[in-house]
């Protein structure tokens, strides 16, 4: 069995905040750029599949040069294979177009049982890349898996997160899920780890080495939507207001008449 | 043209956020002079698609069959294929409810329409293009996104527009809709379903959250932010911090890698307000913070603060809240 996890190198959350809106969309946003978050529980359940299945595990990612390090870091946590995808036509595409090229890629690679994504990008956060994909192959979708409950050779079964409660759910694979932080504890790479992925070599994987490809759905010329107007949130007006109050209670009291006056409650 | 609004709905209720966008939707098809449908996907939603027409659907549209009940990415993607088929809409609004959002994504790959997801406020431009708003970066940037050809598609977050009023006597078509099943459909099989922890109020449509960090300590110190929660019929949220340390469910947790909320109003106790915490809930109308720290940074976003411990002040507000509403 075979298990392809897409991952993308976003910014290091702790530094989001330093995003600049003029920058959005460029090659340097100025911050640390890191594995996504939500990628980290894709792989290790990639990870932790191949293991239990007896079975490889590929890490694929759709980027620009710098975008290796989203693939090093899989690779540091376990994953021996990886696919770099890299060409100036891939640039300014919406998440149908990178859905599209990961598809001709995951072809590429073949016999996928499992495509394995985050929830969403801490960037973009739209989490359409896994949809898209799974539509684009023309694969079932199972979002937001908390739990991988079987793999057979035909078929696989998850238990679903949804608002409404868990969901047990079997679909024919291959199908493409995206993972809910539930489902493990990723793991840290170790210092064998670290060491061979950076001797690893990352070659990109241009549009014209993907069969099936089709240039009118890629790149900004096909995206369907655009960001525009980019801007930094009102920040919240005012400042905090401490309620004093001799004891506890009065300051409770306070508080409480506060939001009733405001009609908060 | 029209306006297409995918209602959600779980066991025969709907969800309050398709009312939402429902009414958004209204605003929008009278300015465009355009017809507002509907659309319903379950099993018996008869009366839900009558309350579409209460809320302010021109029309509705029911796929309405047993297979429809349980949700199945493909299943419910078909049905709103066929309503787009059948309505040829220039707009399609949706909740971004868990379901709803993989349908929609599904459809709209499949026929090329741009989607806008999770969007937090909508508008049109002067040629009557949908301007959809949503946050970026963990809510650090805003983006107004644009679109490339029609039909133009956006989820949208609960708690983003106001309930419409609900009008009985409003009247309009209710018409069953015919959808052919895809093969993709036939490839998924919902085997079994565990509702969440019955009665608890999920943080994502609470107009109230009670949310707690690392600073109630344990599992059992929930249980007073329970207790108000409960005299404000509010929902019990949580730091990622409380989540990891297994003293309260995932589903609880609110932040960047949790629920992104907007409740009216948000109480943080023993939360000391990260970045990513602040990423789910700094759009709260009004945040209150309760912290013995008085430089930590959540009182940076909060309106009113207490200083104090949380196991005094919170027991206090519940008093003093049960005294002010009358309520046990
Ligand atoms: C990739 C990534 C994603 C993340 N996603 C999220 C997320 O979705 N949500 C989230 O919340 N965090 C998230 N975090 C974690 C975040 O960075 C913080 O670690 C976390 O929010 C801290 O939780 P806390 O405020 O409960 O704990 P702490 O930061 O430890 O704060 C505890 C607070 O409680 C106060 N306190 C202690 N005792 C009392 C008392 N008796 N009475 C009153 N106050 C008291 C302390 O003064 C302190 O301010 C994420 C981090 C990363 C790296
Ligand atoms: N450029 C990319 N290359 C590979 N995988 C991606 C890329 N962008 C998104 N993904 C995958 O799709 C998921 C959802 O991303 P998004 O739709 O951007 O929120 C991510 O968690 C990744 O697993």
């Amino acid at each position: 069995m075979k298990f392809i996890v897409c991952v993308k190198l976003t910014p290091d959350t702790e530094q989001l905040a330093e995003v600049q809106p003029q920058d959005v969309g460029s090659d340097d946003l100025g911050v640390t750029m890191v594995l996504n978050p939500w990628d980290e529980f894709a792989v290790e359940e990639a990870l932790q599949l191949q293991e239990r299945f007896d079975g490889t595990a590929v890490v694929v990612t759709l980027g620009g040069p710098d975008a290796t390090e989203a693939l090093k870091r899989a690779v540091a946590m376990g994953i021996e294979e990886a696919v770099f995808l890299s060409d100036p036509a891939f640039a300014g595409s919406d998440a149908w177009g990178v859905a599209h090229v990961l598809a001709q890629a995951i072809k590429r690679i073949g016999d996928a049982t499992l495509i394995l994504t985050g929830r969403q990008s801490v960037d973009g956060g739209s989490g359409l890349v896994g949809p898209g994909l799974a539509a684009s192959l023309g694969v079932p979708f199972v979002s937001q898996v908390a739990k991988v409950l079987d793999v057979t050779a035909t078929h696989a079964t998850f238990l679903r997160s949804l608002d409404e409660g868990m969901q047990t759910v079997r679909v024919k694979t291959p199908a493409v899920i995206s993972v809910s932080k539930e489902i493990n504890e990723p793991r840290y790479p170790n210092f064998m780890g670290i060491r061979k992925a950076s001797r690893m070599q990352y070659p990109a994987i241009t549009a014209a080495q993907l069969p099936g490809l089709d240039r009118a759905q890629i790149g900004a010329a096909a995206a369907r939507i655009a960001w525009t107007n980019l801007r930094t949130p009102p920040a919240r007006t005012g400042v905090c207001e401490f309620i004093q109050g001799a004891t506890v209670s009065e300051q409770a009291r306070i508080l409480v008449e506060k939001l009733i006056a405001e009609k908060v409650i | 043209m029209s306006i297409l609004v995918y209602i959600a709905q779980h066991n025969g209720q709907a969800r309050p956020v398709s009312w939402e966008v429902l009414g958004k939707a209204r605003s929008m098809a009278d300015r465009l002079a355009v017809p507002l449908v509907g659309l319903v996907v379950g099993h018996d939603v008869q009366k839900i698609a009558q309350q579409a027409i209460a809320y302010g659907a021109d029309k509705a549209l029911t796929a309405d069959a047993p297979h429809f009940v349980a949700f199945r990415a493909y299943a419910w993607a078909d049905a709103l294929k066929a309503a787009i088929a059948a309505t040829q809409p220039h707009i399609i609004l949706a909740p971004a409810t868990s379901g709803v959002r993989d349908a929609v994504a599904l459809a709209a790959c499949q026929l090329g329409i741009g989607l806008a997801a999770e969007c937090q406020a909508l508008d049109l431009d002067a040629d009557g293009n949908l301007l959809a708003e949503r946050p970026i970066f963990a809510g650090n940037i805003l983006t107004t996104v644009t679109f490339k050809g029609r039909p133009q598609a956006a989820t949208v977050r609960s708690r983003s527009f106001p309930l419409p009023a609900r009008d009985d006597a409003r009247t309009g078509e209710i018409i069953p809709l015919a959808v052919t099943l895809s093969d993709l459909a036939a490839q998924e099989e919902v085997l079994d379903f565990a509702a969440g922890a019955a009665g608890e109020l999920g943080v994502e449509n609470a107009s109230i959250i009670v949310s707690g960090g690392r600073g109630v300590k344990g599992p059992a110190g929930f249980e007073p932010l329970r207790d108000l929660a409960r005299v404000l019929g509010a929902a019990v949220g949580a730091s990622r911090a409380a989540v990891d340390a297994g003293w309260i469910p995932y589903p609880h947790q609110v932040g960047q890698t949790g629920k992104t909320v907007r409740p009216d109003l948000y109480i943080a106790c023993g939360i000391s307000g990260a970045i990513q915490h602040l990423a789910g809930m700094s759009n709260a109308k009004v945040i209150v913070a309760i912290n013995k720290d008085k430089d930590a940074p959540i009182f940076g976003v909060a309106r009113y603060g207490i200083v104090g411990d949380l196991f005094e002040v919170v027991p206090a507000l519940t008093e003093a809240f049960k005294a002010r509403l009358g309520r046990q």
